[in-house]
Formats: structure tokens, sequence, C-alpha cells
């Protein structure tokens, strides 16, 4: 028989082991005087070359400030998780954020404010405005760092032009051309969508806002005073809708699967099970670091503008920003690894060369098509010192850099945007999956939806 | 007088003894403080992990909060919220709608393959294998797999098994008529190994005697399941039944690694919508509504548990 004293043991034994349990995600400095910054610039399941690649860079930083110790880690940030992973201290201390969230994260309170070592690196001046906003709150505080902004375009694969007979190096300009050759390679490739786009977690709606605004609509009208107004059911949403259903219903060019969330359709893509996407002008970045897709393949060209005076691209991009639970400290080194990682390789030509040799040799994409985070002689100067690494073929991409100059770019709605954007993917399902859906309905449906959480906002 | 004072005496002795109960040293010496002590742990990690979570919900549902900036009570607009959203009407039928297909399928296949498993004399062991082996599955392993399998192009493996009858491509989960009842197959697949074993295990605790009895008074294979096994196992269905009810009311990893709720939330059930209210929507604005519409299933299923054994309770009786 036990003896109470042995039992009175066991009892702290198991506290003590709650206790550990409930105490390990703590991630604040080390022992040793050395900052701790656990670090997310990879997707999971990134190739074996990509973290290669990454470590290399690590070392590099580490050599720089020898008193910071970076841990790099796998991530992919989601709304999803996020909420949880804050309050439950998980969260990396550096990780991306896009364009679309940034600014309600930033004056949620979630993010950390960085203002005072934004200002002390080298390029704090140089930024303009209208990008630096997307990670600004209304504070006028500075809650990250954009990188890497993009605009919507058209990404192809070569290969399968070439077995529809269509010349890979014309891609289609204009709505038209995109479902003639959409509905070619349908019937001439067996078991390929010719166009494809996403339709789910709230991507459908993003696609969708893109094909809108490209003809010239807008989902949310902002009145002088300020005031938003959900406009869903306007006339060119009902036209690019009619345009998906031709292609879905007349053609039949779209395949047959119609759930597609971002990654899903990348892999869909990657596997050569469709043709043609609407994606991220730099989409081929992931494509090679979490898809192992060869950039021969591929192909991008802008996504056709209408004539519409009101027409242009729906713009994106990235912003890495801070875990807001963490130390000064910390908060200080992760804006350096941010300056390092993402910022110099644009504006310092060491930086920018020693970044491209790095990703080349791990078979990472060094030319991805951006758009200038600057402006465009620093764009372009740039440019010019990758050039030698550069790993996708650069006529692949031609179609895309010598028009996108010529494009107007045009903002995301702006308010509740993933909520607008969470009610349309019904929609965009709806059309895909139901030749007689009714979009007017649906797209009222959406006006009232979004309009109530807009106008509970300013209760 | 005498029957008095036995009276007395008696009731003297009870207080003597609740005092002798009630005495902290006669406590220690029976046992109390160990029990005390083994009984701690498990308190404490129920009280952790089970109970604070639970009273933590249950405040939240009257809060705004995002987990970060300081909670606000707001009274019972997150309950008003949930009621005002069109989607949780949806949701509500939809959970309906798998309950009532899961039941139609689900419950009276395991009933059958078990009494039918029972009845075969040779590799009983075997079939008990086969019928176990997708519980044995991960589930999210099972659910990936048969996203594949509902491929709804004609290559996709179940389009390919129909073309060989000659039936045409079904568009399986990527349509909103079909989408429910597809989900429902692999919720069938993937959960009746349990309950097959469950059934199988009542079943051999049914006497042979009344088989015998049965077979004497000139009973069919058939009399023979609905006048001996059937009652016999009534105990067993009954539990199985609200078992089932309450898990379907649940349902969330089909409808969520599936579909995401498409299409046009043609599967969006209650749990999924849990889950968007709490993570999808405005960034993690909604707990507040989350945990509302988790109260309110919680009482739902509390109310039909009581309401269902009540009932059963007077047929078993009968």
């Amino acid at each position: 028989m036990k003896s109470p004293g042995r039992i009175a043991a066991l009892t702290v034994a198991a506290l003590l082991g709650v206790g550990i349990l409930s105490g390990c995600s703590s991630n604040s400095g080390g022992g040793d005087g050395k900052v701790n910054l656990v670090v997310a610039p990879v997707l999971p399941g990134a190739t074996a070359d990509a973290l290669k690649a990454l470590h290399e860079r690590v070392q590099q930083f580490e050599k720089k400030y020898p008193n910071i110790k970076v841990k790099a880690i796998e991530y992919q940030w989601t709304g999803t998780t996020f909420a949880a992973e804050l309050a439950g201290g998980t969260l990396p201390d550096v990780f991306n954020v896009p364009f679309t969230d940034s600014k309600t994260l930033a004056n949620n309170g979630q993010l950390a404010d960085i203002t005072k070592y934004f200002d002390q690196t080298s390029t704090a001046k140089k930024w303009n405005k209208n990008v630096l906003d997307v990670a600004t709150g209304n504070d006028g505080k500075i809650y990250g760092i954009p990188w890497g902004p993009y605009a919507m375009a058209l990404s192809y694969n070569r290969d399968i032009f070439t077995k529809a007979g269509l010349d890979p190096d014309k891609p289609p300009t204009t709505l038209d051309e995109i479902e003639q050759d959409a509905k070619t390679i349908s019937q001439k490739v067996p078991g390929v969508a010719g166009y494809m786009q996403m339709t789910k977690d709230n991507t459908g709606g993003w696609e969708l806002a893109t094909l809108t605004q490209s003809l010239g609509g807008r989902l949310e009208k902002v009145g002088s005073d300020g005031k938003v107004t959900v406009t869903a059911n306007n006339a060119q949403t009902k036209q690019a809708l009619n345009w998906l259903k031709k292609l879905r219903w007349t053609d039949d060019s779209m395949g047959s699967n119609f759930l597609f969330d971002w990654s899903g359709i990348n892999q869909a893509f990657a596997s050569g099970q469709i043709a043609m996407y609407m994606s991220g002008s730099d989409v081929i970045g992931s494509l090679m670091q979490a898809n192992g897709f060869d950039p021969k393949k591929y192909g991008v060209t802008t996504f056709p503008l209408s004539s519409d005076p009101n027409a242009g691209i729906l713009s994106g991009g990235n912003v890495d920003v801070v875990d807001v639970k963490d130390s000064p400290a910390q908060i200080a080194a992760a804006v350096k690894w941010i300056d390092f990682y993402r910022t110099q390789p644009t504006v310092d030509k060491t930086a920018a060369i020693d970044n491209a040799k790095t990703l080349a040799k791990g078979d990472q994409a060094v030319n991805a098509p951006t758009l200038p985070v600057f402006d465009r002689a620093t764009w372009e100067r740039n440019q010019e010192w990758i050039k030698p690494y550069d790993n996708i073929p650069v006529e692949n991409l031609k179609p895309f850099n010598d028009n996108i100059f010529n494009q107007k770019i045009s903002p995301e709605p702006p308010a509740h945007t993933q909520d607008l954007y969470g009610a349309l993917d019904s929609v965009v399902q709806a059309v895909l999956t139901d030749q007689h859906a009714d979009v007017d309905t649906l797209l009222k449906g959406v006006n009232t939806k979004v309009q109530a959480l807009i106008d509970a906002d300013s209760k | 007088m005498s029957v008095q004072t036995t009276a007395r005496t008696t009731s003297l002795e009870h207080a003597a003894r609740d005092r002798r109960r009630h005495n902290p040293i006669t406590w220690v010496q029976r046992g109390g403080l160990t029990t005390l002590i083994f009984l701690l742990p498990l308190l404490l990690i129920f009280g952790v992990f089970s109970w604070t979570p639970i009273v933590e919900a249950v405040v939240m549902s009257f809060q705004k909060t995002n987990l970060v900036t300081a909670p606000v009570f707001v009274g019972w607009d997150n309950f008003v919220a949930v009621f005002e959203d069109p989607v949780f009407w949806i949701a509500v039928r939809n959970t309906g709608y798998f309950a009532g297909l899961a039941l139609l399928f689900g419950y009276p296949i395991p009933l059958v393959a078990a009494v039918l498993m029972s009845e075969v004399r040779r590799m009983k062991g075997l079939y008990s294998v086969l019928a176990y082996l997708p519980v044995v599955i991960p589930p999210v392993v099972s659910v990936l797999l048969w996203k594949i399998f509902y491929d709804a192009s004609p290559t996709g493996v179940f389009n390919t098994i129909l073309g060989w009858f000659g039936i045409p491509p079904q568009p399986w989960i990527q349509d909103a008529a079909t989408a429910m009842p597809s989900l429902v197959l692999e919720a069938t697949w993937a959960g009746a190994g349990g309950t097959i074993i469950i059934y199988l295990a009542a079943l051999t605790s049914v006497a042979p005697d009344l088989y015998d009895a049965a077979e004497v008074d000139g009973a069919s294979i058939w009399g023979k399941i609905w006048h001996v096994t059937l009652p016999q196992l009534r105990g067993i269905l009954f539990i199985t039944l609200i078992l089932q009810i309450i898990a379907t009311a649940q349902v969330f990893l089909q409808p969520f690694l599936f579909t995401g709720g498409g299409p046009v939330d043609s599967t969006m059930t209650i749990l999924l919508l849990i889950y968007q209210y709490a993570f999808t929507q405005s960034l993690g604005g909604a707990y507040g509504q989350a945990t509302a519409l988790s109260l309110m299933l919680a009482v739902f299923l509390a109310i039909l548990s009581v309401v269902y054994f009540r009932l059963t309770a007077r047929w078993s009786d009968n």
C-alpha cells in the first residue's frame, strides 16, 4: 500500500508537470545576453533547397548581428489561426500578413508598434506614403514593413499551350481571348481545365473583386463623408459572373472541380490540371518553393483591363509584422531582420546580389515579377543587379513585365474586406455549380450582410 | 416508557455517530485525505482544462473581445446577432439534414452488418477486422482520401466505377444537391466499424437458449431477429441512437475538409459556423457569437438528451 507521503509527492510532481507544460510557449530573450528571434519567411512544405537558401541567409544575418540568435521556421499566416496563436503565445516573432489584413490587425491592437525602430532603418524616409499606408495604423504609427507588392495577373502553363496548338509567347490579352483559349485547351487537351479561379476561404471574393475592378466596377463606394456603401450588385460584377458562367456552362472549359483555395489551385496548376488561372504576379515564387514547379513551363501575363476609365488592376502584397507580445529588444531585433531580409535586397547592391546568389543556388525564384516597393527607378536598378542570377526565363515573364506599367493599379475594397470576400465566395460557387443561380438575389444578399457589419462599426 | 427510552438512546447514538463521522481525525483515519489527494490531480486537470474554459465560454458569450484588448460586456447582443444571421438558419437546416441522412443510412447499416456477421460461422475475426479498419485510419486521412475518390471528372475513382455500369459521372461534392449526401456516405463508412463492434459484443450476451426456444417454436431467421435479437439489444440501440444524434449535431470534420461549407453554404453546419465566427470572420472579432452559438447548441443537446432518456426509460420499462 502507498503511504500518504508518496501520494503527496506524486501529486506535487503532477502539479509541477502541469506548470511546466503551461509555461513552455515563452520565447523571450536568452540567458547569455543574446536576443532570440523566431522568424517565419517560408511556407510549410518548403523544398529542401528553399530551406537551405534560408539557412544561409540566417547565417549571413547572424554574422552581421552577433547578439541576435535567429530561428527560422516554416509558417503560413492564416486569419483562422492567428488570434488563437496570439492569445496562446505561440506566434513567431516575425511573420507576414497580406495587405488585405495588415491595417485591420494594426487597428485591433494585434500587432507590435515598430515606429521607433523603423525610423532608424536606412530607408525610413524613402518610403512612398501610399505603399507604407497599408502598414500604418489609424493612430499614424507604423506596424509593419511592406514587401513584394504584386499585381493580379494571369498565370499559364506554356507546355499545355503548346499541346493545344496555341503560341505560348502570345497569351490572351482580353477576356474574350481568355475564353477562346480556354475553350481550345479544354477541347484539345482532355482532363485539363482551360481556365479556373479560386472559390474558397475568401479567395473567391478576392478574385471576383479583381474581375470587377478590371471591368471598371467597385464593390464598395466611399462617400464624401467617409461612409462606405457596399455595391456588390453593380453591372461589372454581374458582367464578370456572366463571363464565368459562359466559360463554365457554355464552353465547359473550367474542368470539374470548383472548390479551390489559394494553395489548392497552386497545387492543381503545378500538377498540370489547370492551364490558366488568375493569381498574384509573384506566385511563381510559391510554385517553386512549395510545389517544386519547373519555371521553364511557367508563363505570366497581365490580367486584361477593359476600356472603362475606372478599370484598374487589383494589387496586393505582404507586410512583415512583429508579435505584439514581444519585448522592446525583440522588436528592435525583428525590425533589423525584416530590413536585412526584405528591404535591403531591393535598395542595396551587395545585399541584392547576395540574396539573388543564395536564392539561385537553392533553386528559388530570383526574378519573380513584382511591383516597385519604392519607385520605378529603384526597382529597375534592382532588376539590373540581379539579372545575372535570373532563373525564370526572362522571355516567359515578358508579357507581364512589358505591360504592367501601362496598367492602372487599383487598391482592394476598403471596409470589412475579408468579410466581403467571404460573402462573395458563395456567389462564385453558385455560378460555377448551379446553372440557374440567381446572381441578382445573391449579390443583394452580400450587400445586406456586409453593410450590416460596416454599419455596426459606426454604432 | 421503555419504547421512549429506546428511541432516545437511538437518536443519541445517531448524533454521536454523526459527530464521529464529521470529526476531522476520523475523516483522515478513514482515508478521506488519501481520497482527496487522489482526487486532487483529477480535479485540477479537469478544472484547468475543462471547467474553466466552459465557464469562460459562458462569460465570453456576453462579451465582445478579440483576446488582446479588454473585453466589453454587450448583454444578449451576440445571441441576437446569431439569430439575425441568415446563415445560422441554413446551418441549422443543413445540420438537421446531415443528422437525418446519417440516421437513415448510418443507424441501420451497422446493426444489419453486426447481425449478419454474428450469423457467420467461419472467419468471423476477418470480418470484424475489415469492418473496423476504417475506424483505425486517422479521420483526416480518410477524408482527404475520399476527396480524391470524389474527383468530379470522368476519370475520378468513383466516376470511373460508375462508368463501368454505364452511369454518367456525378458531381459529388461539387454540387449543392449531392454534396451533403456525399459527406454522409464518407461519415457512415468511417463510423460504422465502431458501432458494429458494440453490437457484436452485445449480441454475444443474448442467451442462445432464446434462439433455441424460438427455433423449436418454428421461427424463421427474420422471426428470430425480430422477436429475440432486437428486443434483447433494445438498451444498446437506445444508447447508440442518442450518441449518434449528439455526434451528428456536432459534425465538423467532413464539411470543413471536404467543402469548407460550400458549394453555396450547402454543407455549412452549426459547428462549422461556430468555427467561422471564431476564426475567419473579422480576424477573430466574433468570439462572442461563436461562444453564444456553442452555448445554444450545448443547451439544446442537453434538453434533447433529457427528453430522450425520459421517453426511452418508459419504453424500456414496458
